[in-house]
């Protein structure tokens, strides 16, 4: 069974179609990929996943029960944490702030009244330095580069421990060799447990990191499979690649 | 002469909190620059300073041999310097066609503009058959294409492009970059930040390394991409097998 299903999933804006009776599955444990063109309709699907976006049609089901509907809080509270493709931190908060904000059970008036708890902050801390970012722990979050913020926002959705992280493209803005830390960081955790959902169009990180690998275009699932099935599917080079050349250039 | 050259540039957002902390770079005409480094290294902010979106604190920045450091940056885009930055930056409201007329909102003579609309959309002809729809509605390559062509529409010496293959899947990513060498045989010359470094690297005539608001290395891209050091330091993804460790890529149960 896995432990996230989607299932014919529908959702137009206007007269245009972002998912077209989509269905994808995430097995327990995976490092699961979705790919696709610009436009195909990931963050979207994502967004829908997270209950940011209610769906038109479908369903989706995590550990077996329905959650479609639920509010993006609530989402969050199973078990599901997410990260975004554009950073969407407290722009006047500072960076440990920003850290603490998501801990569960914990909410803004927590934070506000009784401040910072020790271990929050040590674990912020860890974090931080996993990044690289910990000298900039007091600064406010607008002051950093894209790229920190970026950096900042996974860092931030690790303070929770959720079960399963959807990563909307966490390389794009990111230095190489922070990206390479990056990999290493969320194949440690998966090692641990956690299961990722990841957006990306980084070929070396998909196909290195995910066993699995949904390739989505105009809304629809045009293929799913291991890297290499994907990486030799003609429907795939076509639509994304462009060529296996290309899909080399970026390993 | 260089097209561009900044000299010992210091520059900061919040006094005292230097970003640029004595930055030398020049680009010669004819060129494709590109500058790597991590993040928060100052690139960014360096292609701010020259297109005047921030006063440099110290330096100088000449472009054709005029001192535009601290100039309005208005000003800086009337002597010839168009900047497409990061992220999307197309009016998502208004069509493909008035995105292209903002671009030449400094330029008077309307049959100067029309030339030129006609040319960008010769240069890239799917954009006059979406002329007509709204920007906000186009994938993000596409939206990237738009902004290149609303900055061609002042036919600028110099082109400024922050992070241009950001989020672009990677066929559209090689169609970008392609059009970015095929605009710079045409005469356009470019300084450009890429975090996709061997991507950006390999379609530049030259590369800088920024670290901490500094340049630490300097030369041909060719060099930089072929060096095993930086390769290690700044562009990941080295072909030496010990600096990075295989991911162990567990097997799971496939899914039917």
């Amino acid at each position: 069974m896995p432990m996230l299903s989607a299932s014919n999933v529908s959702k137009s804006f206007g007269g245009i179609k972002a998912v077209d009776s989509c269905s994808i599955a995430v097995e327990r444990g995976s490092i699961t990929g979705l790919i696709g063109p610009n436009g195909s309709g990931k963050t979207t699907l994502f967004n829908i996943i997270t209950g940011f976006y209610t769906l038109d049609e479908g369903t989706v089901l995590l550990e077996e029960k329905p959650i479609h509907g639920l509010k993006p809080n609530r989402i969050y509270h199973r078990g599901i944490g997410r990260t975004f493709q554009i950073t969407r931190l407290f722009w006047k908060m500072t960076v440990l702030e920003n850290m603490i904000v998501p801990v569960k059970q914990l909410g803004l008036r927590t934070l506000m009244s009784q401040g910072v708890k020790n271990y929050e902050e040590e674990k912020a801390m860890e974090l931080l330095e996993m990044v690289g970012l910990e000298k900039f722990r007091n600064e406010e979050a607008r002051k950093l580069s894209f790229g920190q913020q970026k950096l900042v926002e996974l860092a931030a959705v690790l303070m929770s421990d959720p079960a399963m992280i959807l990563l909307d493209e966490p390389a794009g803005g990111v230095n190489p060799v922070m990206i390479e830390k990056m990999m290493d960081l969320v194949d440690d955790l998966n090692q641990k447990g956690t299961t990722f959902l990841l957006v990306e169009h980084n070929m070396r990180l998909v196909m290195e990191l995910c066993q699995h690998i949904v390739v989505l275009d105009h809304g629809q699932k045009i293929a799913e499979g291991g890297p290499a099935d994907i990486q030799n599917n003609p429907l795939v080079l076509e639509a994304y690649l462009g060529s296996t050349q290309n899909a080399n250039a970026t390993t | 002469m260089p097209m561009l050259q900044l000299e010992n540039l210091v520059a900061s957002y919040i006094p005292g909190v230097e970003i640029l902390r004595g930055v030398n770079l020049r680009v010669e005409q004819g060129e494709i620059v590109c500058l790597v480094g991590p993040n928060g290294a100052g690139k960014s902010t360096v292609l701010r300073a020259v297109s005047g979106f921030l006063k440099p604190s110290k330096g100088s920045i000449m472009f054709n041999g005029k001192s535009i450091g601290g100039m309005a940056p208005q000003k800086i885009l009337t002597e010839g310097i168009t900047h497409v930055p990061q992220g999307h930056s197309v009016f998502p409201k208004m069509t493909v066609h008035e995105n292209l007329l903002m671009g030449a909102f400094t330029v008077m003579d309307k049959n100067v503009i029309e030339q030129r609309l006609e040319k960008v959309y010769s240069r890239f002809s799917w954009l006059k058959t979406r002329a007509k729809e709204k920007a906000g509605n186009l994938s993000g390559g596409q939206q990237k294409i738009v902004e290149i062509g609303r900055a061609l529409m002042l036919e600028p010496p110099l082109m400024i492009l922050d992070e241009p293959s950001l989020g672009l899947a990677p066929k559209t990513m090689s169609e970008l970059f392609e059009t970015i060498r095929e605009l710079n045989r045409n005469g356009l010359t470019i300084l450009m930040v890429e975090q996709n470094a061997r991507e950006g690297l390999a379609s530049a005539h030259r590369g800088y390394v920024l670290e901490l608001g500094k340049e630490k290395f300097e030369g041909k891209a060719k060099e930089l991409l072929d060096s095993p050091e930086m390769a290690k330091l700044y562009l990941g993804g080295s072909t030496d097998e010990d600096s990075y460790r295989r991911r162990s890529k567990k097997t799971i149960a496939p899914i039917l």
